[in-house]
Formats: structure tokens, sequence, C-alpha cells
């Protein structure tokens, strides 16, 4: 299952830093984080729960870049 | 210029920090043994401009991520405090923080130019309602829905005309600015602006799959492919960040023992710890990692203000590198529409007669081969009158025109009638043609190069693409006429459409390292070749769903000359990338020499990490100009 998703983070290498770090989760078979369209496309594993996901991806993200927001 | 309101608080400290500098300055100057208030007004400045970013650092080391540039910052101004160089703790602080908001507003602008550049979006339909039209969100039209579409007004939905003639300006998909006429009956689609009339249009697609929306999503997705270039750059950033901190630790720790225990020297601790710090402020990698990414949504957006568009970075760098161009002719390099090209008259018959004779025979087929013999013919005189016409299906046409039996057709139908066609030399299809059993001559009917493809052809070899290379399912004799006339040298003729990807095949093989293979087709037929080759490239984007599916590279309006302008503007963002990355490098490294022998201190440090990257952002942001290219 592939989402897309608007998100906001304010700097380059942050963005780059949360990519690499999303992408270790478990449930998550690829991401892709656009800094300059403030996009971030997920394809999840089959059988994951979105909701519960976005939620841990977020926690992950804001220990990085707190101000890490996504939007649906 | 507008500022949103982050930007608006980020520049109100920094002013004010710059006024406790400039007062720390003055008072420096003036009392210069009033130590404490210098103190004082340096972490009053520093509180007020980067509070956040020590907030940032304390949450990366609570979090076990200390390596970033908030942390490099944050021991930097504390160590010049210590040291009591407030001056110079105070400029880091601002400076970094005035880096950091041109980043952000550098960002903000070129997202905004490039949303401007795609601005095709519809904002409403004018749906036709038993109550009257109604003004409603092109989302929630459906499908076959009448909508009516004003002058001045954007086509919300790939739709059909049912009523009305104007003329559309589709220079936003296409870079285009020649308005195309429209009149019922003819598909058009969205995102084009309604100039002169009004139109009544029938849906033919939801809005999801719409050109406009199929295009919004492509453009918005492209930045997800990411180029290897910027791959390159995270990856460095990653060890730059670390080895510039341990270089830190050491150039701090390891002179002054060895001053103290070898040479039985002064150990001087304070300032090889002076040039540490200056070494963690030239540690973020900021000038890099921006403005590389920067530069190919730059060239993505630009290609697409020129009507074409390019599904991802990577296939920027890819097309950079192309050295070999492989075409499909019809369609691509020819317009893939037949005309009477040559006539080779019998002594008896002069040629506006052969063609005449031609067109009256053929005058109720609609075989393509008819249409082109009717189109150079011109009007049909009554006295032409063909009656009794049969069609013999591989052969030709038999039919009776003025009294006269008229035979029409290929080899195959004067050899069936016992004549002998005359063996013409010519790259196009022969058509016979017969009278009474007398035989009168041929025409020759040929596939017309499409303007500026030779052109085209040249330029993307001056342009360093050593192979050029045409795949045709055409006879050899006429794909090496067309070939000739294009300019392209090597020629495969007579393949079927999974031969395409044999050749393909065997020719990405024959690539030299580093360099890629690019293929042209009109994403008809060729989706697998598009999809093999390094680089597939479609034309005429518009409408088409197999082409944007299946290319990486849509020219938007057919127009071959097109490749050679996507070639430039791909070849010059991928320039523009690597001076970036050639530059930062090369101003980091010198700094950290200078700061290293401790010529350059953490004034010259801080100026030139800011300095970089906004010279790096203002170059990445000529990557968005590709008018004249």
């Amino acid at each position: 299952m592939q989402k897309k998703y608007s998100i906001e983070v304010d700097c380059a290498n942050c963005a780059a830093a949360v990519e690499r770090k999303l992408a270790d989760l478990a449930g998550i078979e690829s991401i892709s984080i656009s800094y300059m369209a403030q996009k971030m496309i997920v394809e999840y594993a089959d059988g994951v729960d979105e909701s519960t996901k976005v939620k841990e991806m977020l926690k992950v993200a804001r220990k990085i870049e707190p101000d890490f927001e996504i939007e649906a | 210029m507008k500022l949103k309101r982050s930007q608006k608080r980020d520049l109100r400290n920094i002013l004010i920090a710059l006024a406790l500098f400039a007062v720390l300055l003055l008072v420096r100057h003036l009392l210069p043994e009033l130590i404490w208030l210098h103190a004082i007004l340096a972490v009053a400045a520093i509180y007020v401009v980067g509070w956040g970013v020590f907030k940032r650092a304390w949450v990366g080391i609570k979090n076990h991520q200390p390596f970033d540039e908030n942390l490099l910052m944050a021991i930097a101004v504390l160590g010049a405090l210590i040291l009591g160089e407030f001056a110079e703790a105070v400029a880091v602080m601002t400076f970094y923080q005035v880096g950091e908001l041109f980043e952000s507003i550098a960002v903000g602008r070129s997202r905004k130019s490039i949303s401007a550049l795609m601005d095709i979006r519809p904002d409403h339909a004018n749906l036709e309602t038993d109550g009257g039209l109604i003004e409603v969100l092109p989302e929630t039209v459906e499908l076959g829905s009448i909508i009516v579409v004003k002058p001045g007004e954007r086509v919300p939905l790939d739709s059909e005309v049912v009523e009305g003639v104007s003329s559309l300006n589709l220079a936003a998909l296409t870079g285009e600015s020649v308005p195309v006429d429209v009149a019922p009956g003819d598909a058009v689609v969205s995102g084009g602006v309604n100039l002169t009339g009004v139109l009544r249009l029938r849906t033919l697609k939801r809005y999801d799959d719409s050109t406009v929306a199929r295009i919004l999503e492509l453009v918005e997705n492209s930045t997800m492919k990411k180029a290897k270039t910027e791959r390159f750059i995270t990856r460095f950033a990653r060890w730059y960040t670390p080895a510039v901190v341990i270089s830190a630790l050491l150039l701090a720790v390891l002179p002054p023992i060895i001053r103290l225990s070898a040479l039985h020297l002064a150990p001087m601790w304070g300032d090889w710890i002076h040039r540490a710090l200056t070494f963690l402020v030239i540690s973020c990698p900021c000038a890099m990692v921006i403005s590389i990414p920067l530069s190919f949504f730059g060239g993505i957006g630009g290609a697409s203000s020129r009507g074409i568009l390019i599904k991802g970075s990577s296939y920027l760098e890819q097309l950079a590198r192309a050295d070999t161009v492989v075409f499909d002719k019809t369609g691509t390099l020819t317009r893939g529409v037949f005309e009477v090209t040559e006539v080779f008259p019998e002594p008896e018959i002069s040629s506006e007669e052969l063609l005449r004779l031609a067109a009256a025979a053929e005058r109720y087929s609609d075989h393509p081969v008819s249409e082109s013999l009717r189109a150079a013919a011109g009007p049909i005189a009554e006295a032409d009158t063909a009656s009794d016409a049969h069609e013999r299906p591989g052969e030709g046409v038999l039919a009776i025109v003025g009294g006269q039996r008229v035979a029409v057709g290929n080899d195959r139908l004067m050899k069936a009638l016992g004549l002998n066609p005359k063996g013409v030399l010519a790259a196009g299809t022969l058509v016979h043609v017969a009278r009474e059993n007398r035989y009168l001559g041929c025409i020759e009917i040929s596939d017309r190069p499409k303007a500026g493809a030779a052109a085209a052809v040249q330029e993307l070899r001056e342009r360093g693409v050593k192979r050029v290379v045409m795949l045709t399912g055409d006879r050899k004799a006429a794909a090496q006429a067309m070939a000739k006339e294009l300019g392209v040298t090597e020629v495969r003729s007579e393949l079927l459409p999974t031969d395409k990807v044999t050749e393909l095949e065997a020719l990405l093989k024959q690539q030299a390292k580093g360099k890629t293979l690019a293929f042209v087709g009109d994403g008809i037929n060729d989706a697998p070749v598009l999809a093999r080759a390094d680089v597939g490239v479609a034309m005429g984007g518009i409408g088409s769903d197999a082409a944007i599916e299946a290319a990486d590279v849509v020219l938007m309006d057919d127009d071959i000359s097109k490749l050679p302008v996507a070639m430039r503007i791909a070849r010059r963002t991928v320039a523009i990338a690597w001076q970036n990355i050639a530059f930062a490098l090369l101003v980091k490294a010198v700094c950290l020499i200078l700061g290293a022998l401790g010529i350059a201190g953490m004034w010259l440090a801080i100026f030139a990490d800011v300095g970089v990257m906004v010279l790096c952002v203002l170059n990445a942001a000529r990557a968005l100009l590709v008018k004249n290219l």
C-alpha cells in the first residue's frame, strides 16, 4: 500500500536524516521524503495499520526534527 | 516579499541580535574594561537569536542524535563565550541564523515559482444542471456531465466539445504559445485556457484521471526519485560532520600535548581550542545539502514550463549523460501521415492525369493511402465519377472511372492483372495505376519527416551524442532513405514490435560505462522499450495515458525539437549541482586549513559558511531559468 502525505520539515539535512530513520521502521517497505515538495511517500508492508504507523513515524521524526508534521 | 510568520519572527530576532551586537561593539570600544557588561550583552543577543539552536541541540543529545549542526553551533558559541570572545560568539550565532532564514526563504520562493509555472489547476467547473449553471469543484463532476467553459476560464476536465467554437491556449501544458482551434467533436484536454468563444463540453474523464491532475501529481512526485548526486551528498553529509568534529577534538588536544611533552613549549590551550571551535563552525554541510535538491527541483520545474515533464531528478541526471539516442521512426521522427512524394507516369500520360485517375478510383476508400492520393489530386471532377468500385484487400482497388476500367494497387494487383509494373527505385510505398489493362505508371507515397526532426538530430550530435539510431518496421530501402534525409546514420529496419526490445538490449550492452541510452518513442506501441531504456522519452504526452505511464520524460507537444532542449536543461542542472558541490567543498577545505593554521578565525569561518550557502542557493536558482535554453 502506497500513501502520500504532506509534511512540514524545516531543513534539508533533517529531512534526509528523518528519511533514513523512518526507512528502518518495521512495516515500512520504502519511504521517500522530498524536502522541496514537502511531501512524503510511504510504501507500507501488507497488513500494517496506517494510523498507528503514522503516529510512530511522527514520534521517531520528532526526535530528529521537533517541528516535523505529517498531514494526511 | 511576503514572509511566513516563523520567518518574520526569525527576522525580528536577528535584527534585535544585530542591534545588541552593535551596542556590544560600541561598549567594547568605549568601555573596554567592563567585561561583565560585554558578557551580558553577548549572552542576551545569543539568547534572543539562538535559543532555538540550543533547544534543538539538547533534543538531539536526549535522543542520541548528537551530530547535527545545532549541537556544533551551540558548542562553538559556548566555547567562544568561555574564551571571552564575546563579539565572535554573537556573530557566529547571528550569521548562522541569517543563513538559515535565507535558506528557508529561498526554498519557499523556489517552491512558489514552480507552482506558478505549473499553474494549471482549475479552481471550478460550470456544471450544467436542470436548474441552470452551477459552479462546482472539478473533483465532483461525474463522467459524461455537460460543463460550460467561458472565455478566460480554464478547461477543468478532459472533455469533448459539444457546442461552440473557440481557441485554446495550451501554453501551460506544452510550452507552445500558438493557440489551438477547437470545434464540436474535438477532444480538449484539461489545463488549457479558453480564449475566444463559450464552449459546451461533455466530460470524458473524471478529474483524477484528467491530464491536469496527472501532470500535477507527476511533477509533485518527481522529487521523490532522487538523483545520484543528491544521494551522494546526503551520504557525504553523514560522515562529513562527524569527521570535522573529530578533527576539531584532535586539534584542540593533540598540538598542545605535543608542544608540552615533545617540544617543551607552552601548550597554548586557548589558542588551539579557539582553532578547534573555528572547525566546528565550518562543520555544517548546509550549503550542499540544500542547494543540490534545490537545483534539481528548479531544473524539473523549468523544464515543465517548456512542456517537458521529467518524472524524477534521477532521470534528469540520466538524460544529461546520454550519449546514445534511439528513435522510433513513425510518430517520433516522422509525422506518421502519408503523403504523395513523387509521381512516375508512363510517357503517354501526365502526372496530374495519373494522380487524378488514382484518386478517383480510390474515392470511396478510407485507407490512409487513398486519403493521401485524394489530398494530392485535389477536388475530383464530375466526369471522373467512379462506379463499381471494389477493394481487393492487400492489393488495391478496381473501379470504373469515366467508363473505363481502372486498377490502382501494389505489385501483386498488377501481376494478377497480367501487367508488368515498372521497377522504380523509390524509398516509399509504390502505388501502380493501370487503365483498360494498360500500365500507366506509379505514385510514390511516403511518410514525411517532422518539421525540425533533422535539426534536432543534428543538434543532438553537436551536443555530444555519439550514436543516433533509428528503429522501424519499414522496408530497408524506405528506412534508409528516411534516415539519410534526417541525418541518422544507424538504422534497424523491418523490425517487429518485439524485435525493438531485442535491438535496444543489444545497444544497451554496447554502452560505455557512465554513459546512458535514451529511447524516444510515441508511447503507443513501445511501452516495453521505453521502460527498458536508461531514459524513456515519450512524445505527445497530452491525453496519452500510456506515454505518461511508461516514460521517464514526456515531451508534451509532440515536438521533437524539445529533446535537445530537455538535454540542455538536464546538462545545465547537473552542472549547477556540481558547481555547488565543488565550490562549497573548496571553500570549506580552504577554511579548514586556514583555521587549523590559526590564520582564519571564527569570523572568516562563519562568513564563509553563510556566504557559500547564499551563493550556492543563488546558483541553484539559475536552474529554474530555462527560457532561452
